[in-house]
């Protein structure tokens, strides 16, 4: 696509304290104080925000039509313009920026949540699978990651070593993300599925995050130093595993060409990646050389509350630019078995 | 800078039947697909997007069930986005769909919306736990007739009207080859003597559970010219929400779906809805909805609604027909449904509605509704381009 038609910005990020498990706390306890802190951080309430959208999974919380339940804890009243995606929240707000290029809206409340602690997460995402000829056989997230960073080895691409280091630089960087729940020097430990190991595996735990969009002037009055959205892409690719070349990901490389990431360096970059061997396939396919900063925030490895964790990518990218810590930040989220779904965006702040 | 204007330019249905045991759930969405890309004479190359619309993924047993069709939807390399909003959904997914191209993202998407529901029992899918209250729904309807008895008390209709409204959507539906009930030797009195299921709601006052799949192509006013049969052209789109349970919330006439309208109607230029409007396909899963409807989108003043009913108004040869497809009490894949109405009334602007056309029009109202009726969405069509 040629540059967006009007311009909108991340004005507003905030998330929650990512944890093994929240069984004190429903999902709608979970998701409002989130809510309520990001719309403080802009001076906003309820009634200010011009569209709402969401993103979350039925599969995760285990009923039907979870997402009612947590709409409780926006104050939908009076009614509001409202939508919902079944994905990573980063999709959520993909419909929101779209829903403001229209010029429907002028802000918007974009917010996610996942808790993966009542259940198996591993067995759950099996569910993703197509559902007669893979599903059956139930093979669960991390074995169908490690055959990804097998064919890394491979191919020459990476080492257990590569992957190791890795996991203690996103750990080391999560000591400064108070939300982080794996932080600091961690032991590689033993393979899980072979050949990933315990420190090439994203935490399970639960949490939720939150954005505001805005407009124009809308997007200076509420934010010092906007993350204006220079152009956000998605793509997917084929769903057998047998038919990609799992080393490569053609369509997050799409996805970022179409965002206009490659015409200009970007200095940071906030990769959805939840396993080690996932961040050495993002980086090439994306191009980043060593003058980038992968993911600051520590990234998926120090916290990956499913169904939240790419639009945590957006919000910490749009932070970093917000802070003034980057002046052109490329985010990532992705979903789908081996990265088969993959979203980016490019976030630049005014020069300074 | 202006909106692109959304012009519909291709639709296909399943034949929706209460089990499809000969296609799996890709096959059932390609089927719809490829009619809608036949009806707009494009193929698979021309889509920029895919925007793809289900109720809860329970339903089938397959989690994100998008990922696995990409293949079948012709997505790969292409945006794919999984939309959810419950009943609403269909119509929430058509409205992302036409955003995009509004927005001049993409040129010409396709959506689609299906529901496979033969894979698992939606009555009981549905038999969502309240909190606070006695666990005893067993169905939607369990849900909603208590709000129906207080339709019938607050407006002091008689205890017929909800099965004039099924007895003519099932009448309506043996127009429409895509229908999932063709019940030949309907009588208003057999629907009357139809088993009581949730009082007052009776069997044939409810919706069927059906597999099926919709899909349209949506194009920008480039692609609209390129067309070779008419547009249908967007006018108006919203999507509304409120919580399931608060005090006050208004269970008959839910404030989101009547915000829902005055917002489309301002969009479309529509002041007067029942002058205005020459055909309606609603969300009515049972029959009563049909009335209540009728005043919450400002067809008839607040109590009045049964008697445009009573009065055949909404006939197929009334001055507002409602429904002529047969609705969702004639083909409930519920994912789908709402987008089958945004499609039906597409296809009543473009005069290809076939047998249940009605003659002349050229505006018409989409409606779906969902959860605890408290998610809307709504688009008006019309057979002129939008004007400016």
């Amino acid at each position: 696509m040629s540059a967006p038609l009007r311009d909108v910005a991340i004005v507003a990020f905030a998330q929650s304290d990512h944890r093994r498990r929240t069984d004190d706390l429903s999902e709608v306890e979970m998701v409002m104080p989130v809510l309520h802190e990001v719309l403080r951080r802009t001076g906003c309430e309820t009634s200010d925000i011009g569209f709402t959208c969401s993103g979350s999974s039925d599969y995760l919380a285990g009923r039907a039509f979870s997402f009612t339940m947590a709409l409780d804890g926006v104050g939908a009243w009076p009614p509001i313009s409202e939508s919902h995606v079944e994905a990573d929240g980063a999709w959520a707000l993909y419909e929101a920026w779209v829903k403001l290029l229209t010029g429907e809206a002028d802000t918007a409340l974009v917010y996610a949540y996942g808790k993966s602690s009542p259940g198996s997460v591993r067995d759950v995402l099996t569910r993703q699978l197509d559902p007669y000829y893979l599903a059956p056989l139930w093979p669960d997230s991390v074995a169908l990651a490690a055959l990804q960073a097998q064919a890394l080895v491979d191919a020459g691409h990476t080492d257990e070593a590569a992957l190791a280091s890795i996991a203690a630089r996103r750990r080391a960087d999560a000591s400064a993300n108070p939300h982080a729940q794996l932080t600091g020097a961690r032991p590689q430990g033993d393979h899980v599925v072979a050949p990933l190991r315990t420190g090439d595996c994203p935490p399970i735990g639960d949490g939720a995050a939150a954005v505001i969009l805005a407009a124009g002037d809308r997007a200076r009055e509420l934010c010092e130093r906007p993350a204006w959205i220079r152009g956000m892409d998605h793509r997917i690719e084929a769903h057998s595993l047998g038919v990609r070349d799992l080393t490569d990901s053609p369509s997050t490389r799409l996805a970022a060409e179409r965002a206009g990431a490659f015409a200009r360096p970007v200095d940071t970059a906030e990769l959805h990646a939840p396993f080690t061997s996932q961040e050495v396939v993002l980086t090439r396919a994306l191009g980043l050389g060593d003058e980038v900063r992968v993911n600051p925030s520590g990234g998926a490895l120090a916290a990956n509350p499913v169904m939240a964790a790419g639009l945590i990518r957006l919000g910490e990218a749009a932070a970093a630019v917000h802070r003034g810590d980057s002046d052109r930040a490329l985010a990532h989220a992705t979903s789908g078995p081996c990265l088969q779904q993959n979203l980016v965006a490019v976030l630049e702040g005014d020069p300074r | 800078m202006s909106k692109e204007p959304v012009a519909v330019v291709g639709i296909g249905q399943t034949r929706h039947v209460a089990a499809r045991r000969d296609v799996s759930i890709a096959g059932l969405v390609r089927e719809a697909a490829l009619r809608a890309l036949a009806d707009a004479e494009l193929t698979w190359a021309d889509i920029d997007a895919v925007v793809i619309g289900k109720a809860p993924d329970f339903f089938e047993g397959v989690m994100m069930p998008e990922l696995y069709l990409a293949d079948a939807l012709g997505a790969v390399g292409k945006p794919m986005l999984r939309v959810h909003t419950a009943g609403s959904v269909g119509g929430s997914t058509a409205l992302v769909a036409a955003n995009l191209v509004a927005a001049r993202v993409h040129r010409t998407v396709l959506t689609l919306a299906f529901e496979k529901q033969s894979e698992s029992n939606a009555m009981w899918g549905l038999s969502l736990p309240v909190p606070f209250q006695q666990p005893l729904l067993a169905g939607a309807g369990g849900f909603f007739a208590p709000h129906v008895r207080a339709y019938m008390r607050r407006t002091g209709a008689p205890d017929t009207v909800g099965s004039l409204v099924a007895y003519k959507d099932r009448r309506n539906a043996l127009k429409n080859p895509y229908a999932h009930l063709h019940e030949h030797d309907i009588t208003l009195e057999k629907v009357q003597a139809s088993p009581m299921l949730w009082d007052p709601i009776r069997y044939s006052e409810t919706c069927p559970s059906s597999d099926g799949a919709c899909a349209m192509v949506l194009t920008d006013r480039a692609g609209a010219d390129r067309a070779p049969r008419p547009a249908a052209w967007v006018h108006g789109g919203a999507m509304r929400s409120e919580p399931t349970l608060f005090a006050g919330k208004d269970f008959v006439s839910p404030r989101a779906g009547s915000d829902c309208a005055a917002d489309v109607y301002r969009q479309a230029g529509i002041t007067d809805p029942r002058r205005q409007i020459d055909a309606v396909e609603m969300y009515v899963p049972f029959s009563w909805y049909e009335p209540m409807w009728l005043e919450n989108l400002g067809f008839a003043a607040e109590g009045e609604g049964w008697k445009l009913t009573e009065a055949g108004v909404t006939e197929l040869d009334g001055d507002l027909p409602v429904n002529p497809s047969g609705g969702v009490l004639s083909t409930n894949p519920i994912g789908a449904s709402g987008m089958i109405r945004f499609a039906e009334a597409a296809l009543q602007v473009r005069g290809e509605a076939g047998e249940h056309q009605i003659d002349g029009a050229r505006r018409a109202l989409g409606h779906a509704y969902g959860g605890g009726a408290q998610f809307f969405s709504m688009w008006l069509v019309g057979s002129a381009p939008p004007a400016g």
